[in-house]
Parts: structure tokens; sequence; C-alpha cells
């Protein structure tokens, strides 16, 4: 029992690792856009592909994948923006979210013409083969590995945003981009950046999932609107909030599943609906995101 | 908010309703009658829609959950219950309202992108409980076999007659959903799309307001759900679909969001070319995502919003001239 019970916890944090990446683009990218990116689930997907292609052509390994593959979607993110995203910003930000579910539409069905419905498969690197010890329980290594590779990935991330001259620039220009503008700063280079990073860390996301599940053209649908769950549990605006959202919403709808197995899928929406009740603007969020 | 075209205004001759209802009466010898009934399905859901995106400013891109939700339970009381047709659409607007008032409490005060996920997330609810209830809605099979009985006399298995019975509806709904928006709760919808806290300032309830909108747009929406699961004989999970709360998005876009018979006109739009591109091109997703995009990008006051606009420029440089 409480074995299991401890493998379901982290069967959560897994998940969780998973919503605190896509929900940290998608804090990232709204932050300073205003924009939510539905493109998002997608940006995923094309990371777990470019992992998969640039394996059976290339014969690129799992660890090049995880560096090249965010880099190849950060590009496609900035091309989107530059091309299309930015001629929207002066309108609502609603035509952008439509925009961006045009975008997902598209890519997903191309992908599904190209590499069929199905999937395939992607091997677990071998060094990440097998099972570890934690001395409580045993549980997959490459799984371990998730958790701990995407731990790193937000705190870095947060670290920046925080503790860098290249963050207060970027939280400057969240709070007042006229301003910021005036000292000199190329905002809409930022703006595009930031766009670039959010998908970034979605391809990051989407080449860790690849081993875990087939990498398919709809796995982005799987996972973007349990996200935008995540995202309103924890409130718009907070880059921590959004980490520890993810995580916990990640434990939180496991150990559900483990106690009363039909609710899984529909317990982060319960979640979401009881949060919205008892605080309306998330978690961690600022009254401002909400409204 | 999101600012459009102007609606019709009341009082001037309505050729455009007047065009549409010819060619509506018309429709089922032009085209195969299952597709133009199809439109007529389709073209209600999107005026329900546009009351809420067009008329309040709220984009709801979870009202999958009305449309689909309401034709699982048409078609379930009229399976299992053996009720007639007409009050099993009745059991189908219901639910709507009922659900639409249970989302619309968690949802009506927060705004744009926020109420937009909290939509599109609750209508995940939805499409899971259509996916754990398999009894009751078939599961991946869809809701099938059911039959369209007849509506006060009219059989309906006659596809023309079908279409007419729908047609009929449609009208009626058409015609209500006008009054609505002209009526002074319509004004003031208008008022807090242009600016809600102007409006909450003259004393308006706005969440009310809203809540009452968001209603009356599921009512409507559950119809068209209702009318499609007794046209179609069957329906399945893509009713209940995010993608299917992104293609009323669409088709009001494409219309002409904000005016009264754009919606009409962006469904009938979408679906013909659906239907054509369907024969060539075996990516429905490619297709409509680049009608999207580019609806979205060049196109934004729709097909009626357009002509209007062109009509006001017309009219503002003659009067000018004159």
């Amino acid at each position: 029992m409480l074995e299991s019970l401890g493998g379901q916890i982290f069967n959560g944090l897994v998940s969780g690792a998973f919503y605190a990446m896509l929900s940290l683009g998608l804090a990232i990218i709204f932050g300073l856009l205003r924009i939510v990116n539905f493109a998002h689930g997608t940006m995923y997907m094309l990371g777990a592909f470019v992992a998969y292609i640039g394996a059976q052509s290339l014969g690129l390994n799992f660890w090049v994948a995880l560096v090249a593959s965010p880099i190849v979607v950060a590009i496609v993110g900035i091309v989107l923006e530059r091309t299309l995203l930015s001629r929207l910003y002066k309108l609502d930000v609603l035509y952008n979210l439509l925009l961006t579910f045009g975008i997902t539409l598209f890519i997903e069905d191309a992908m599904r013409l190209k590499f069929g419905m199905q999937g395939s498969p992607y091997v677990i690197p071998n060094q990440l083969e097998g099972v570890l010890n934690l001395g409580f329980m045993i549980y997959p290594t490459y799984r371990v590995f998730v958790i701990v590779a995407s731990l790193v990935v937000c705190i870095a991330t947060w670290l920046l945003i925080e503790k860098t001259s290249l963050g207060a620039t970027l939280r400057a220009a969240t709070e007042n981009p006229g301003l910021v503008r005036a000292f000199g700063i190329n905002v809409p280079a930022l703006i595009t950046g930031v766009f670039g990073f959010g998908c970034a860390l979605a391809a990051f996301a989407g080449v860790l999932a690849a081993p875990v599940n087939n990498v398919a053209p709809l796995m982005g649908d799987d996972i973007i609107i349990p996200t935008f769950a995540v995202v309103v549990i924890g409130g718009m605006g907070s880059i921590l909030g959004s980490i520890v959202t993810g995580f916990l919403v990640g434990v939180v709808v496991a150990l559900g599943a483990f106690f009363y197995p039909p609710i899984s899928g529909t317990l982060i929406y319960i979640l979401m609906a009881f949060v919205l009740l008892v605080k309306p603007t998330g978690l961690f969020g600022t009254l401002e995101g909400s409204r | 908010m999101l600012s459009s075209g102007q609606a019709n205004p009341s009082g001037k001759a309505d050729y455009l309703g007047l065009g549409l209802l010819i060619l509506g009466l018309a429709l089922p010898w032009i085209l195969y009658p299952v597709l133009a009934t199809n439109i007529i399905v389709w073209a209600l859901f999107a005026v329900g829609f546009n009351l809420l995106l067009g008329y309040t400013g709220l984009l709801s891109f979870g009202h999958a959950m009305f449309f689909g939700g309401a034709s699982y339970i048409t078609g379930i009381v009229i399976l299992h219950a053996h009720l007639p047709t007409p009050l099993a659409l009745l059991v189908g607007v219901a639910f709507s309202v009922v659900l639409a008032y249970i989302v619309g409490v968690l949802s009506i005060r927060t705004q744009g992108i926020y109420f937009a996920m909290i939509t599109l997330a609750i209508a995940q609810v939805v499409y899971f409980a259509v996916t754990v209830f398999i009894g009751w809605t078939g599961g991946e099979n869809g809701l099938q076999g059911v039959p369209r009985g007849t509506f006060f006399g009219i059989p309906l298995e006659n596809d023309r007659m079908m279409y007419y019975a729908w047609l009929l509806i449609a009208i009626i709904v058409v015609a209500f959903v006008k009054r609505v928006i002209h009526s002074p709760f319509g004004q003031v919808l208008k008022a807090i799309r242009e600016n809600e806290q102007r409006a909450r300032s003259l004393g308006y309830n706005v969440d009310h307001y809203k809540l009452m909108a968001f209603i009356l747009s599921a009512a409507v929406s559950g119809l068209a759900g209702g009318m499609l699961v007794v046209h179609q004989h069957f329906t399945v999970m893509d009713s209940v679909d995010w993608r299917t709360s992104g293609e009323v998005v669409m088709m009001t876009l494409l219309g002409g969001m904000g005016t009264v018979y754009g919606p009409v006109i962006g469904a009938a739009f979408y679906l013909l070319l659906s239907d054509r591109l369907a024969v060539l091109v075996n990516a429905p997703g490619v297709v409509i995502g680049s009608i999207f995009v580019l609806t979205i990008l060049l196109f934004r006051r729709g097909i009626v919003g357009e002509i209007i606009g062109r009509l006001d420029a017309r009219r503002a440089r003659g009067s000018q001239e004159a």
C-alpha cells in the first residue's frame, strides 16, 4: 500500500514536471505579450518530433536532441511571432488566442498527414534505462530524470528572470513597455525572444515526453487543456507560482486517481472550479492577471 | 473589447434578412437536403454563440459543451424515454440552461483570456463525462440510431420535410435573437461590450446581464445541438470536442461577429467550403486552420461586417457631398 502510494506520488511529480514546464512557458509569454499561446501544446509536440526525426534521419541521440530540439522549435516560434502574431498586438488579445488556435489546427493536421495518427515510439537513452533504488522505493530511472531535469530547468528560468539584469529588464518591460523602450531597449526584439524562449521550454518538455509516451501528432492536445487549468489554478502573472502549481496539481491529481480512479480525468477541472469559487484570481495570481 | 461592424439599425428595411429567407426556402433544391439541414443547425449554433461573443464581448471557448452536451441529452431522452421530438429538444435546452448557470456562476466574473480558458476547461469535463458514461453515450461509437419522429405532425424522416421544419425553428429563433439584440437588454449588453466599467458605474448589474446573455446563448446552442442529433440520427464525441468550440468561433468570425446575420452566412460559407474541400484534400485541419489564420489576419470584420462597413463608408461620403 505505502509502496504503491509512493509510486503514485512520483507519477504525480512526473506529470507535474510537464505541467510546470508548460505553464511556466505560458506564464512568461503571457507576462510580456499578454497573449495565451494556444499553440503551446503544438510546440511541445514539435519538440518531441524534432527529437524523433533527428534520431531517425541523422542518428542524433537523446542528449543532443535535448539541446537541439528546443533551438529548432524556438526558431519556429520566432518565425510565427514575427510573421503572424506581431501583426495583432494592437488589437484585442483574444484575436491572438484565435490565431494560435488556427496555427494549432494547421500544424497538427500537417503532422498527421506526414506521420499518421498512431505515432512512433522513442527509445529511452541507455544511460537512463532500468530502475533506481531510492531507498524507500524503486522507481524507473528515466522518470526520476524527468523530474530532476524539469526542476533544474524551471529553477534556472526563475533565477534568470528574478536575479539577472536581463530578467530585470524583462520584468520592467512587463510592467511598462513604453518606459523601457524610452530607455533605449529594443522591446519588440525582447518580445520575440521571450516567445521563442517559451516555445523552447515547451519543446524541451516534448523531448522529455518522447520516451514516456509515443511521439504522436495529437500529443499536444492531451496536455494543453490540463495545462490551461493549471494556469487558472495557479493564477496568471506569477513565475514561481506556475512552477509550484504545476507540481502540486500533478501530485494532487495522481493521489485523487489513486484513491478514486474514475475521477482521474476530471479532478484537475474540479480543482479548478473549487479554486475559482474560493479565490478567483488563482493561488498565486494578482487581480490584474485575471481582469 | 472586440469591436465589429454595426448591426442593422432597426427601422430600416431588412433586405439581407429577406434575401436569406428566400435563399433558405430554396436551399434544399440547390444543395442536397442533408447538407442544407446541416447549415441550418450550425447557423443556429453560431447565432447563439454570437449573442455572447458579438454582443457581450465574451469569448467562450467551450460552447461545444452546450451544443454537443444537448445533442447527447436530446438523443438519450428520445432513445430511452421515447419522448416526442419537440419535447426532447426542450429537454436538451433545459440541460444547456442548467449547465450554463453552473458554468456562468463559476466563470462570469472573469474576463477575456481567463473566461476563454475556464470555459474551455469546463467543457473538457463534459467531454470526459461522455467518455465515462459509455452505457448512455456509446463512448467512441457515439449515440446511434436516434429516430427523427414527427414535429407537430410533420414527418421528419423525409429529408426535405425535416429541412423545412428546422428552417421554421431557425427563423423563429433568429427573429427572437434579433428582437433581444435591439431590446433595452441587448443595448445594455452592447454597453458592457464597449466599456464594462462604464456600464457598471451607470448602475447596471454587469455580472447579472453577462450571466443572462451566457444562459441565453447556451440555450440557443443547446437547441441547435438537439436539432443536430435528430437530423443526423446520431451524435458522436466530435460534437463535444474543443475543436467544435473553435469551429463555431470561426463561423461567427467569418460571417461577421456582432451582426445579426453574419453567423448564418459564416456557418453556410464554412460548411460549403469544407464540403467542397473534403473532396479535394484529406486534410481538414490544414484547410480550416488556414482559413482561420487568414480570416483573423485579413478579414476580421467578416463577410457581413465588411459589407456593412463599406456601405456605411459610402453613405458617410454621400452625406458629406450632399
